[in-house]
């Protein structure tokens, strides 16, 4: 009996080492931005490319920043969610359309609709690549100081929204 | 190879020059980005470097480091501009600090604990195996046997 204990133990540890290996999603990779102030920008906005939109309009709010483009499904499967959350007015979430054409943005928000008050332009993916962004969709929640405090990478979901994205905001709108 | 064919067929051809490359006439840079490039992690297709890698936001990186050795920045402050946007994870090799201790030394402490209770059970058995000596009885048995063996082939 003793002889096999050993071995068995050993066995179970890297049973558990290779079962939560698998739970992990080797796609979310930790930002080192958590924490951080969130990069300053000036793009134009989608609606009015003569007008900027900048992170320095925000001071004192908490809100999201999320990248999109229509050419990204995952921004498909998102958008009922983001339009739901935009709805309940919880927290507004500012758009910054990645890497986008501007006719096809136009069209994509007219049919799916529209749940951020004002839309960035990414054109050249500058901006995400200052936030660290590798996979649209990706969603930042932004304190009143302009710290980015969460970031989502991939669709946010329902339950994401409810358990993390909500009392975060909370939390950051009572400080 | 593909790259350099390519590269190779922007600059034969100037009449199809279509994008412009900043620095394809810099062999210098050009080869500054291809060092800097194999070190460096293509965050979309995680397996594959900056240099090899097709996706989109490896185009887009590799543009930012050719401006960035554009602007003479050195290499390490090329690196730290993506660790700070990135992390860790942008590097293929990832340096040594307390989050990572475990990941270069684990091997080792793995090659230590082997290594020695493979010594420790040599050892054990080194002093179980005691010398049986044959009687001449087990002789004789040993020597018929092999007679008969012999008989049989």
């Amino acid at each position: 009996m003793n002889r096999f204990l050993l071995p068995l133990s050993i066995f179970i540890v890297v049973v558990i080492f290779l079962g939560v290996g698998l739970k992990l999603n080797p796609r979310e990779i930790p930002s080192p931005l958590v924490g951080k102030v969130a990069p300053d920008f000036s793009q134009p906005q989608l609606y009015d490319p003569a007008k900027v939109f900048s992170p320095a309009d925000l001071k004192g709010k908490v809100w999201l920043l999320n990248f999109w483009a229509s050419w990204c499904s995952g921004c498909r499967t998102e958008h009922p969610v983001l339009m739901e959350l935009a709805k309940s007015g919880e927290v507004p979430i500012y758009g910054m359309d990645y890497k986008d054409q501007h006719d096809e943005a136009m069209t994509w928000l007219k049919r799916w609709g529209n749940p951020y008050p004002v839309v960035g332009v990414d054109d050249a993916g500058r901006v995400g690549i200052n936030y660290g962004v590798y996979g649209v969709p990706e969603t930042y929640v932004i304190d009143k100081q302009g710290v980015i405090r969460y970031k989502q990478i991939g669709p946010l979901d329902p339950d994401t929204v409810a358990k993390k994205i909500l009392p975060l905001v909370k939390q950051l709108e009572s400080q | 190879m593909k790259r350099l064919i390519l590269i190779a067929l922007l600059l034969s051809g100037p009449a199809w020059a279509g994008e412009a490359r900043p620095l394809a006439d810099d062999p210098a840079a050009e080869a500054r980005l291809k060092h800097l490039a194999v070190e460096l992690r293509c965050l979309v297709c995680q397996n594959q470097t900056l240099a090899d890698s097709n996706a989109p936001l490896a185009e887009d990186l590799r543009r930012e480091v050719r401006e960035m050795i554009a602007k003479d920045m050195s290499d390490k402050e090329i690196i730290d501009f993506l660790v700070a946007r990135y992390g860790d994870f942008v590097l293929y090799r990832p340096p040594l600090k307390a989050t990572t201790t475990l990941l270069w030394v684990g091997p080792f402490v793995l090659l230590m604990i082997g290594a020695t209770a493979l010594i420790m059970t040599l050892r054990r058995r080194a002093h179980q195996v005691v010398d049986v000596p044959v009687t001449d009885e087990e002789h004789r048995r040993v020597e018929q046997l092999l007679a008969e063996g012999g008989k049989r082939s």
